[in-house]
């Protein structure tokens, strides 16, 4: 299935959730602060990994950076 | 001068909030943090970078400070309120620094979205610290909507103008019953002790540091100039006049006549 990470198109395989899209973008990483959002909702961390996306599913992965 | 400063029952030694945009690398950061003495650092949200090497989060871990996420970037309430969730998730804080942006040139305050989103925000918990125009009405209206302080700027983010409008600001504080926090415009030292000396509970500073020419040392500077002011504040300044006050007594001058003869 198609899903749109931060603006890209993404292949992942149907049933691929939120933990995948996370794993896939941050690699090795701890992911520590890091946020996801699914159609503009916040998926909190403890509900990545049982939090399937669906077809077309826009989902934005935030982590910190400088600013302010 | 052991007086706290106290944000939503949160209390600080430190009256400097160091942001940390603009800063060339973490290293830097590490070292004007160090010297500013600041116990409170905004942080950003961005789309993750695979490519990014080392966290920000490892450097403020490090030094222990508490950490501001904002929501900059965001134009419409909307955008706000979502990005200030996924920062309360991202960073396990409920504070925020809302900005809501109106102009990409400019970057002032849009005040409809901004107070909106502080209203939804403040609803869902969150505590509030608004960036906000040197409008007095509009940071009343912020206190009234639940924000823990306000933050008028002294001029645009990263203009180094310094404060624009003294009197709006002094109006915002004297008014204020939340704590002032001047965020955005600081230049330079001066213009943060001139702050303080307006009655600012606090300044926010990141240019002004992050893009000196040595930022360690004008961390330093700035942490001087911003207890120097808070202590000038303290001490009651002399009124403005427009004719001189002798400070030398009148009485017991001595007067010696004429000369005897023109030389």
């Amino acid at each position: 299935m198609t899903v749109i990470v931060n603006g890209e198109r993404r292949e992942l395989p149907s049933g691929a959730t939120v933990a995948h899209v996370v794993a896939l973008l941050s690699g090795d990483g701890d992911a520590r602060g890091v946020a996801v959002a699914v159609e503009g909702e916040v998926v909190p961390r403890t509900t990545w990994s049982s939090t399937p996306l669906s077809e077309g599913a826009r989902v934005e992965v935030v982590a910190a950076i400088q600013g302010g | 001068m052991d007086e706290t400063l106290t944000i939503a029952g949160r209390e600080f030694r430190s009256r400097l909030v160091l942001g940390t945009g603009g800063f060339k690398s973490h290293d830097v950061l590490a070292g004007a943090l160090e010297v500013s003495g600041a116990e409170m650092c905004t942080v950003a949200l961005r789309r993750l970078d695979p490519d990014a090497r080392g966290s920000i989060l490892d450097v403020l871990d490090a030094s222990g400070v508490q950490v501001l996420p904002n929501t900059a970037g965001c134009f419409t309430a909307r955008d706000a309120v979502v990005t200030a969730r996924l920062a309360r998730e991202a960073f396990a804080t409920d504070w925020i620094k809302l900005e809501v942006i109106g102009d990409d040139r400019t970057l002032l305050p849009d005040a409809v979205e901004l107070l909106a989103a502080a209203e939804q925000l403040v609803d869902e918990g969150f505590v509030v610290l608004p960036y906000t125009t040197d409008d007095p009405v509009l940071a009343r209206r912020l206190e009234d909507a639940g924000c823990a302080a306000v933050m008028p700027l002294g001029s645009p983010i990263g203009s180094g103008m310094g404060i624009r409008n003294a009197y709006n600001i002094a109006i915002i504080v004297d008014r204020a019953r939340v704590p002032v926090v001047l965020d955005a415009g600081v230049g330079t030292a001066s213009d943060a002790a001139i702050a303080m000396e307006l009655g600012c509970d606090a300044v926010l500073c990141a240019s002004a540091i992050s893009r000196a020419h040595d930022p360690v040392a004008m961390a330093e500077a700035i942490r001087l100039s911003v207890q120097a002011g808070r202590l000038a504040l303290r001490a009651g300044r002399i009124p403005r006049r427009r004719y001189a006050e002798a400070s030398t007594p009148e009485e017991g001058r001595p007067e010696f006549g004429q000369p005897a003869h023109a030389e």
